[in-house]
């Protein structure tokens, strides 16, 4: 049923130009700021070898466009739903709401790992002519993953509690900012309590190649967390109207 | 008819806030009936179907769909259930086939089985002929239907409607009428409306709801007996005081109406017929119209939603 449901979502996505085009220009971007690091990295190779030089940034330039890109495709999942008042043929078939949410949730992320593909290709095209360290690109493979599901996971709570699609997007940017911005105390006072929370903080061990158990928690707690969130939302305007 | 009750409402009550939307409603829908249900705008119509389908939880209360308790079973239940909102929960980017497609994996059709259902709820809801285009172009009477072979795909024994003509031309709702009554015959069915004659039409029982409480439940042949009420119309050529006829024994009232006509209220058991027509002939009053009147549904509608106290005898 969440297959289903997540199906139909990937199909209506595709239906717009909007998913198109964001995976056009995000492609653009991705592949030429890689191929200004490969010639910087050519003209002038630095001791840290290949991969260490190059993916690292590639994947940290993945972030902040996800900050950009993840409201817009999260948006419309239940706001336009509601605004369409097409969100009742969900609710009165035979599916729970927990259904409903994950394919949702699983329907983005399905759409942002293409993304991720086609990222990753273009590491993995420099095997043709080097070697590369798989185990970094690895780490950063699985830590873009973890930051899209959160990002998705966040959005997707924002688009149940409105019923304008721009307004759930700005919710969203504004929330994945803010927990963004938490790092910033960290410049003057050190690393300490609030910039732990910060989903930026976290990402940068799998950048680095550190595969922490602290890190993977703290994402899948995000992720549940904002669900649990989207799946109480739309119970409580079931019982509240 | 058979006597298998298929939705069994208990007590149910609704509230948004302080507002009592539906308040304390019981009623019971068999196999094979079409109940229409009735009200003025705001009257809690369209809060009952929302709490029917589980689109709201009641606020107290109990409903039982198919056997299935729809607050301890509600998948169950709502597999047991088609419903048309006011507003067909489409998805305009799809065609047809595509969205149709989808509704029947939604309501577990088993894959192999999907196309057939499929193309049987086109079939009977007239979409063939547009199954591959996109339900944003088609019309808002086609899209209508697709709301309709969308609440019908997964054959379910309880099909529940929300004002599903409205926006059509009259011959797509003599088409939506009979699908309604062909509906009828095997599955129960819970038809919103204000559109009174719709009900006649289509109904085999109704039910008026007014300010979230049940006022009237009753078979179309009651409220046929409701509409043939102790009345009658009648035009004399000559002058007839009014007080000669109120003189007939059983008449009660007499008003004025348009072109001449009188219309006279009589006590039910004692009907002035043949008083009026011999007098007429005695003293010459020359009648030339005597009709039974029917009061419209209308009027019973306004009786019953404008005045709550003198409706409870009837309700029983």
């Amino acid at each position: 049923m969440i297959f289903t449901i997540a199906a139909r979502e990937l199909r209506s996505l595709f239906l717009s130009p909007l998913a198109w085009i964001i995976l056009a220009v995000m492609n653009l971007v991705f592949g030429i700021v890689f191929d200004i690091g490969l010639a910087a990295y050519v003209r002038n190779p630095l001791p840290e070898g290949v991969t260490a030089s190059l993916v690292p940034g590639l994947y940290e330039l993945a972030m902040v466009l996800l900050f950009f890109i993840v409201p817009l495709i999260t948006m419309r999942l239940f706001s336009e739903e509601r605004r369409n008042q097409s969100l009742a043929l969900l609710f009165s078939a035979p599916v729970s709401m927990t259904e409903i949410v994950l394919g949702k949730f699983f329907a983005v992320v399905a759409y942002l790992l293409i993304m991720v593909f086609t990222l990753t290709l273009m590491p993995l095209s420099m095997t043709i002519g080097t070697q590369i360290d798989f185990g970094l690109l690895l780490s950063n493979v699985v830590g873009v993953v973890l930051l899209l599901a959160s990002f998705t996971a966040i959005g997707l709570f924002m688009s149940t509690l409105t019923q304008l699609p721009a307004l759930a997007a700005i919710l969203a940017f504004g929330a994945l900012f803010l927990l963004w911005l938490l790092k910033l105390p960290a410049f003057w006072f050190g690393e300490n309590a609030v910039s732990y929370l910060s989903i930026a903080s976290h990402y940068e061990n799998f950048l680095r190649g550190v595969l922490s158990t602290a890190d993977f928690v703290y994402y899948i707690v995000v992720i549940v967390m904002f669900l649990v969130f989207s799946v109480r939302r739309l119970e409580a305007d079931r019982l509240g109207g | 008819m058979t006597d298998t009750v298929l939705i069994d409402v208990q007590d149910v009550s609704r509230y948004y806030g302080h507002h009592c939307a539906v308040n304390n409603v019981s009623f019971a829908v068999n196999k094979g009936e079409v109940v229409g249900f009735l009200g003025p705008n705001g009257a809690g119509k369209t809060t009952t179907m929302k709490v029917l389908t589980g689109n709201l939880a009641p606020s107290a209360g109990s409903i039982t769909i198919a056997g299935h308790d729809l607050l301890d079973d509600p998948k169950a239940a709502k597999g047991s259930i088609g419903y048309l909102p006011e507003q067909p929960p489409l998805y305009r980017e799809l065609t047809v086939d595509e969205y149709l497609d989808f509704c029947a994996a939604l309501n577990r059709i088993p894959k192999e089985k999907r196309r057939d259902a499929r193309e049987a709820a086109k079939e009977k809801c007239g979409l063939t002929s547009v199954a591959h285009r996109l339900i944003s172009n088609l019309s808002k009477g086609y899209q209508q239907r697709v709301g309709i072979a969308q609440a019908i795909i997964h054959m379910p024994p309880v099909v529940i409607l929300d004002e599903p003509t409205t926006g059509l031309d009259p011959i797509q709702i003599r088409e939506i009428r009979l699908l309604i009554r062909e509906l009828g015959k095997e599955h129960g069915v819970i038809l919103s409306t204000h559109i009174l004659p719709e009900v006649q039409a289509t109904c085999d029982r109704v039910q008026i709801i007014n300010e979230g409480k049940l006022v009237l439940h009753d078979s179309i042949d009651g409220l046929e007996h409701h509409l043939q009420s102790a009345s009658l119309t009648v035009a004399f050529r000559n002058d007839v005081s009014w007080s000669e006829l109120k003189n007939i024994a059983g008449v009660k009232k007499v008003e004025q109406q348009r072109e001449g006509r009188l219309r006279l209220f009589y006590e039910p058991d004692q009907d002035p017929v043949d008083e009026i027509v011999s007098r007429s002939a005695e003293k010459n009053w020359g009648l030339y119209e005597l009709r039974p009147g029917r009061v419209s549904l209308e009027e019973i509608f306004l009786h019953l939603t404008t005045d709550e106290t003198s409706d409870k005898e009837e309700t029983a």
